[in-house]
C-alpha cells in the first residue's frame, strides 16, 4: 500500500481559512448562513469553518449534522449482498426553512452522497438556498453536481483512495492519497 | 466494559432473542437510537424501503404491536399489507404454510407474523424465501418487545450493564418474560423474576435470572421494575384464588415501590390491568416509562426491519 501526503495539518488549516472566506463572499448574507456537515468528516469540518466565519464576522453561525444513510441509492433493494450502513445522528439545531445552508463533506467524488443529502435536507424544510463546500474534489462524478466552495481539487484514479483524516475522529491530521498496491 | 457493537445481523430473520449475539443486540439498539429522531421531523418518513413488501400476519389480537410495526414500516416507505386472522382464509381452514405460500406468490420482502403457536415463525423461515420477523408466538418469545425494553432503560441508564432488573407477575404465559430476561442477562444486567408459585414455570432460572415468590424480595433496591399482564381471560384455569388476592400480594403499589431504587423505572409491555396487577398511581406516577416504551417500540422495528433488509455481502463504504 502506497501513501501519499497531499495536504498536512499546516496547509489544511490555510486551506481551511481560505475556504470560509469564500464562503462568506459566495453567500453575501451572512446571518442568514448555516453550516450542516454530513456525517461523519464533514462534522467536524463544519464546526471548523462555522468558528473561522465567527472570527471573521464577530457572528457564528449553527452548526448541524447530517446522517444521509436512509437516503443512500446503493442500501434496500438495489444492492442486495451487502451490509447495512451504520446510522448516525442527524441533529439540526434549528430550522432550515428561510436559511442559506452551506453543506459541508471532505471528499466529493460520485456525486451521490451529495444528492442524498439534499433529499435529506429537503425533508426538514425550504432552505433559502443551499452550497456546497468540500475540502477535497477528486473528480469522477456519476451525477451533475458541482461544488461552489472547493478546498484542493485532486486529480486521482478510481483505482485510489482519497483519505481525509482530522484530529477529531482520526487522532491525526491531514489529506492522503492510498493507493492498493496489486502483486 | 461496554459490548461493541455487530457489523450486521448474521441471518435475515429475526426469531428471537435466544439466537442473538450481545453485538448484534447492540448494533439494533444502537441503530434503534438513531431512529427515534425521523419521529421528530415536519416530515416523518425516510425512503431506505422505498419498494419493499412487508406483510403484517397477525393470527392473534394485538394492537400495539400491529400498529407499532405499521408506524415503523411506513416511516421507512414501504409497503404494507395486513392480514388478520378473521374474516380470512385461515377461518376457512387453510393451514398457515398454504397461508404463508400464497402471500409469498406475492413477493413480499418480510413477513412479521404473531402467532398463538410457539416455533410458527421458525417454521415460515424454513420455507419461504421472505425475511420472517416473530412479533409474538405463543408463550416462546417476543423479540422486539425485549428490544424496546432494553432501549428504554438504556436511554434512561446510559447502559444495561449492573441493572438490577426485577420482573413481576405472570410468567407461566408471558413470552415478553422469557425474552427480557435472555437479552437483559446477555447484556449484563442482573434479571429477578417474581409471581406467585402456580404462575412460575420450572427451570425459570436456568434462563438466567434469579427466581422469587414473594415481590417483596425481587424489588428490593431494583433500578428496574417490569410489571406483566395477569392474562384475566386465562383465568378460569385458576391459577390464583381471586384478582383481589392478587392485587394484594402482587400488585404494584407505591408503599412496594418504595423498596425499589428512589428512581427506579417503572415498565409495563401493555395492556395494563389497571387495580390488579399495577395500581393506577404508579402507572400515571412519575417513575412510569410506560408511554415511553411504546414510543420506542417504534424506533426498534425501523432498525431492525432496516438492518433485515440488508444481505451478508460485503459492507458498503464510504
Amino acid at each position: 500500500m502506497q501513501r501519499v501526503l497531499i495536504l498536512d495539518a499546516r496547509e489544511l488549516a490555510r486551506v481551511l481559512e481560505r475556504m470560509a472566506a469564500e464562503i462568506l463572499e459566495k453567500v453575501q448574507e451572512e446571518k442568514k448562513l448555516y453550516f450542516v456537515g454530513i456525517q461523519t468528516r464533514g462534522v467536524p469540518l463544519a464546526k471548523r469553518l462555522a468558528a473561522l466565519v465567527g472570527q471573521k464576522t464577530k457572528i457564528t453561525p449553527p452548526v448541524g449534522a447530517l446522517d444521509i444513510t436512509l437516503y443512500r441509492d446503493d442500501v434496500g433493494p438495489w444492492r442486495p449482498a451487502h451490509q447495512q450502513p451504520l446510522l448516525r445522528a442527524t441533529e439540526l439545531p434549528k430550522p432550515v426553512d428561510d436559511m442559506v445552508v452551506c453543506l459541508v463533506d471532505d471528499v466529493l467524488y460520485t456525486g451521490r452522497t451529495v444528492r442524498a443529502a439534499l433529499d435529506t435536507l429537503m425533508d426538514y424544510g425550504r432552505p433559502r438556498a443551499i452550497r456546497l463546500a468540500v475540502l477535497v474534489d477528486r473528480g469522477h462524478r456519476e451525477l451533475p453536481i458541482a461544488a461552489d466552495v472547493v478546498g484542493r481539487v485532486v486529480p486521482s484514479s478510481r483505482q485510489e483512495d482519497v483519505q481525509v483524516r482530522l484530529a477529531e475522529c482520526d487522532g491525526e491530521e491531514g489529506v492522503w492519497i492510498v493507493k492498493e498496491e496489486r502483486a | 466494559m461496554s459490548v461493541k457493537p455487530a457489523r450486521a445481523l448474521k441471518s435475515r430473520h429475526l426469531l428471537g432473542i435466544d439466537p442473538l449475539t450481545p453485538g448484534e443486540i447492540q448494533l439494533i439498539l444502537d441503530t434503534a437510537e438513531q431512529m427515534r429522531e425521523i419521529a421528530k421531523r415536519p416530515i416523518k418518513k425516510v425512503p431506505a424501503l422505498r419498494g419493499k413488501t412487508v406483510v403484517n400476519l397477525f393470527l392473534e389480537p394485538s394492537t400495539r404491536t400491529r400498529f407499532s410495526f405499521e408506524v415503523a414500516e411506513k416511516r421507512l416507505s414501504a409497503d404494507t399489507l395486513n392480514f388478520s386472522a378473521s374474516g380470512s382464509s385461515v377461518e376457512k381452514g387453510e393451514t398457515l404454510i398454504d397461508t404463508a405460500r400464497n402471500l409469498e406468490a406475492m413477493e413480499p420482502d418480510f413477513i412479521v407474523i404473531r402467532h398463538p403457536h410457539p416455533g410458527a415463525p421458525h417454521m415460515l423461515a424454513k420455507v419461504l424465501k421472505a425475511s420472517v420477523i416473530n412479533a409474538g408466538d405463543g408463550t416462546h418469545e417476543h423479540p422486539t418487545q425485549a428490544l424496546l425494553d432494553a432501549l428504554t432503560i438504556r436511554l434512561r441508564r446510559g447502559s444495561l450493564e449492573g441493572q438490577v432488573v426485577a420482573i413481576v407477575g405472570d410468567l407461566q404465559h408471558s413470552r415478553v418474560v422469557r425474552s427480557n430476561v435472555l437479552l437483559l442477562s446477555r447484556m449484563g444486567a442482573q434479571v429477578r423474576v417474581a409471581g406467585p408459585p402456580s404462575l412460575v414455570p420450572l427451570g425459570m432460572e436456568k434462563l438466567g435470572c434469579q427466581v422469587f415468590y414473594r415481590m417483596e424480595d425481587a424489588i428490593r433496591d431494583a433500578d428496574v421494575v417490569m410489571m406483566l399482564r395477569i392474562q384475566l381471560e386465562r383465568q378460569e384455569r385458576m391459577n390464583f384464588p381471586t384478582v383481589r388476592e392478587y392485587y394484594d400480594l402482587f400488585a404494584l403499589t407505591p408503599e412496594r415501590l418504595k423498596l425499589a431504587k428512589k428512581d427506579c423505572l417503572v415498565m409495563h409491555p401493555g395492556p395494563m390491568n389497571r387495580g390488579v396487577e399495577i395500581d393506577s398511581r404508579v402507572a400515571d406516577g412519575p417513575q412510569s416509562v410506560i408511554l415511553e416504551q411504546v414510543t420506542n417500540g417504534v424506533a426498534v422495528r425501523m432498525a431492525v426491519l432496516y438492518l433485515l433488509a440488508g444481505g451478508r455481502g460485503e459492507p458498503v463504504t464510504d
